[in-house]
């Protein structure tokens, strides 16, 4: 299968930069895979699963949530807020961060901003936990 | 001499040993943070520039290009990001950023301010302007997702008409000796007054629109002003405690060679009396 070159930068530096037969997004209208070859395309990350294909067939996984994702004459750029390869991915963390938050919404009740905080906080650690399952 | 004994003049000069010692130790503390403070905020360059070039690059390929980030719509309410330190100790680094903040609130447009440092969240308390959160008083804990936490709220507040400006005040790294406050305007976004027909472009897929994709970067792209904005500052302060400690560790030298002198001096007479003392005793 034909490969194609792509980049994940996050605002921590640069997390992968290689040729990939594939990679899976959750984009903030759906899940989108790219190919090689495919038209110049450009749209914004969700918070979800992002795989990759790699040339040598392994795939990857990761929480991936924010940013874009890119692909200008067939490279394709991954821009992301927040990616964490799941064997990297800090199972424990995220369940505490999963309790922590679900205590802060039922605290929150009418306070819309830190129910909007704790809510954005939940959906991260629920990302993180579903990567890793 | 100046009537001190020698054991008031050795009780001082260990005092300030002790004061030299610490400030020796906070320069050096100071100096290896800075340059992993410097390196953060190199890496995260390329990240933000990349999404930069897009935003433009959205903006001068569709038409009829309208998004409630740019809106020019009358300004009756600005909310002030403010990056302070959480500790004072640094020169004059919160004072300025202070100085800088209240130069801007001078033209009495009533102002909302989202400090970020325990000395911001202290100067704004004590000043009684509105906050919107002390949700960020620790500056040099903030990591990249508490600056993405920072601006999907001030997002939100500006698409909900809360203020209709939002700028942030922080501190400029120019050298190891320089840091000056600056401001900088984060929304409403500045419209690219770029030529728009500049002949053919490629036709990039934008999916779902190129707006939606607009809206949905715009709060990353100022998570990321923010956050460098918020590495310069945190390397500022370091620069500024670096150099406010070697000054203090300079006066501290100058300081015990004085009492030094002194001492020697007090010793000297008090030897000198004595013999003076024997001498005359002896004559009798």
């Amino acid at each position: 299968m034909s490969t194609f070159h792509l980049k994940i930068s996050t605002p921590d530096g640069m997390e992968f930069d290689g040729e990939v037969e594939r990679v899976r997004v959750r984009m903030i209208d759906g899940d989108v895979c790219l190919l090689a070859h495919h038209a110049d395309y450009v749209s914004a990350v969700g918070a979800g699963e992002a795989a990759i294909v790699t040339a040598d067939g392994q795939t990857k996984t990761a929480a991936c949530i924010g940013g874009m994702l890119a692909m200008i004459s067939g490279e394709a750029n991954l821009i992301a807020t927040t990616f964490e390869w799941s064997d990297e991915i800090d199972l424990e963390r995220a369940q505490r961060a999963k309790a922590t938050a679900e205590a802060r919404i039922a605290a929150a009740k009418n306070d819309k901003r830190e129910l909007m905080l704790a809510e954005a906080k939940l959906q991260r650690a629920l990302v993180r936990i579903n990567v890793k399952h | 001499m100046a009537g001190a004994s020698m054991k008031d003049i050795k009780l001082r000069i260990r005092s300030v040993e002790s004061t030299m010692q610490i400030t020796k130790a906070m320069e050096l503390v100071a100096s290896s943070k800075l340059r992993k403070a410097k390196e953060r905020q190199e890496r995260c360059r390329p990240y933000f520039m990349e999404l930069k070039e897009t935003l433009d690059e959205i903006e001068a390929a569709t038409s009829d290009f309208a998004s409630p980030y740019q809106g020019r719509r009358e300004i009756k309410k600005r909310c002030l990001i403010v990056i302070a330190g959480d500790r004072g100790l640094a020169g004059g680094y919160n004072a300025n950023v202070f100085k800088a903040a209240a130069a801007i609130m001078e033209d009495g447009m009533p102002t909302c301010v989202l400090p970020i440092g325990k000395r911001a969240v202290e100067f704004f308390a004590r000043k009684g302007t509105e906050i919107l959160t002390r949700e960020f008083a620790e500056a040099a804990d903030i990591s990249v997702a508490d600056c993405f936490t920072i601006s999907r709220l001030i997002s939100k507040g500006y698409l909900s008409g809360q203020y209709d400006e939002v700028s942030i005040v922080f501190t400029q790294f120019i050298s190891m000796l320089t840091q000056t406050p600056a401001s900088e305007k984060l929304l409403p976004l500045e419209r690219q007054e770029r030529a728009r027909e500049q002949g053919l472009r490629p036709l990039v897929l934008y999916e779902p629109d190129p707006v939606a994709v607009y809206n949905a970067i715009v709060p990353n792209y100022i998570a990321g002003m923010i956050y460098g904005s918020m590495c310069e500052s945190v390397a500022s302060e370091l620069g500024a405690r670096r150099t406010a400690m070697d000054a203090a560790s300079k006066n501290a030298a100058e300081m015990i060679d004085d009492l030094s002198l002194r001492y020697n001096r007090a010793r000297q007479g008090a030897i000198t009396q004595e013999i003076t003392e024997i001498v005359a005793g002896a004559e009798h």
